[in-house]
């Protein structure tokens, strides 16, 4: 394993902190609140490793919905993790299969973002050693945050809007993962779709906007807008 | 308020996901290297997951607070200059500070 992309990898994922650690706060403390313990709290951020996911089906349990309905909402949530996990794929595709399979579990929004720009890059790099620097961080702050959010009970106060940061990192990642004009169009139709359907549940204005946004890059390409700009 | 599930319940629940969750993340990864590579069709769309998910991930965060609140001016202004730098500089840290920095001032200015 080459040491230095390790290195970047955990060192490029190191300002994602700030964001993540407040997230995982809140999965502790929604812990709290559904009255499910402090077991099934970590647990469910060792075992499903998903924020966004976690947070809805935890408040449906806390007003009884029907068991169904907190996994399914759960599972659709998650779905855009099926377009990182194709988008990917081909770049690990000579990983051995624990590997492959690490690589899957630790698979969230943040991993893939950084990931996904660094191995499109220039550079030659040794994928699995960026990937795990990269996602291991995330991961570790999350399961500690978890615990620490369900220990104090208490959050962050909403004022420092440390929340804004995981967005912030996400716009410096769209730059470089925008390489010509079709990438721009599919940009453009994925925010603002995804801006008109903010207010849709399970986070569906997410998925239709980025569905729209691959659609639009798709149909740029077609008319010839993809290639250097 | 919490709720009146029992443990049993609440442990199906987090298996569920966990499992469901994990075959979604695995689906592709396993797949691709049973299909022995990727479709071109496929290779194309894939081409954009990144500009249009990440451009979905940023916009609504950043025009919102909340989604029932209403347009945050503090983000707003303070993303669309953070906007700037990540395009000139690609820089995380750059951007982030930027980002927080304005959203901050502007917040306390407001």
């Amino acid at each position: 394993m080459d040491q230095s992309d390790l290195r970047r990898g955990l060192s490029d994922a190191a300002p994602l902190l700030p964001g993540v650690i407040p997230f995982g706060l809140v999965a502790g403390i929604a812990g709290v609140n559904a009255g499910i313990g402090f077991v099934a709290t970590v647990a469910f951020s060792v075992f499903a490793f998903a924020g966004a996911s976690q947070l809805a089906a935890l408040e449906l349990l806390s007003v009884d919905a029907p068991l169904a309905i907190v996994v399914l909402t759960a599972t659709i949530v998650n779905l855009r993790l099926l377009m990182y996990s194709a988008s990917i794929a081909p770049y690990i595709h000579d990983m051995s299969a624990k590997s492959k399979a690490i690589v899957a579990y630790l698979l969230t929004d943040m991993s893939y973002a950084l990931s996904i720009v660094e191995f499109r890059g220039e550079r030659s790099v040794d994928r699995r050693a960026y990937y795990l620097g990269a996602a291991v961080v995330p991961w570790a702050a999350w399961q500690a945050a978890t615990a620490v959010g369900y220990l104090l009970g208490t959050g962050v106060p909403t004022t420092w809007q440390l929340d804004f940061a995981v967005p912030l990192v996400f716009l410096a990642l769209l730059a470089p993962a925008i390489e010509d004009r079709a990438g721009v169009a599919a940009a453009v139709v994925g925010g603002g779709i995804a801006v008109g359907g903010a207010g849709l549940p399970m986070n569906l204005g997410l998925l239709v906007g980025a569905i729209f946004g691959i659609c639009a890059g798709m149909g740029a390409a077609t008319l010839g807008w993809n290639g250097d700009d | 308020m919490t709720t009146s599930y029992g443990l049993l319940s609440i442990a199906v629940v987090i298996g569920s996901i966990a499992v469901l969750t994990y075959a979604i993340r695995g689906s592709f990864i396993a797949l691709i290297g049973q299909l022995g590579g990727v479709p071109s069709g496929l290779a194309t769309a894939l081409q954009f997951v990144p500009a249009a998910v990440l451009a979905a991930l940023v916009a609504p965060a950043v025009l919102f607070s909340d989604p029932a609140g209403g347009l945050a001016i503090d983000r707003v202004i303070a993303g669309s200059v953070a906007a700037g730098v990540a395009w000139r500089t690609e820089n995380i840290l750059a951007t982030m500070a930027v980002g927080m920095g304005l959203v901050w001032i502007i917040g306390v200015l407001i």
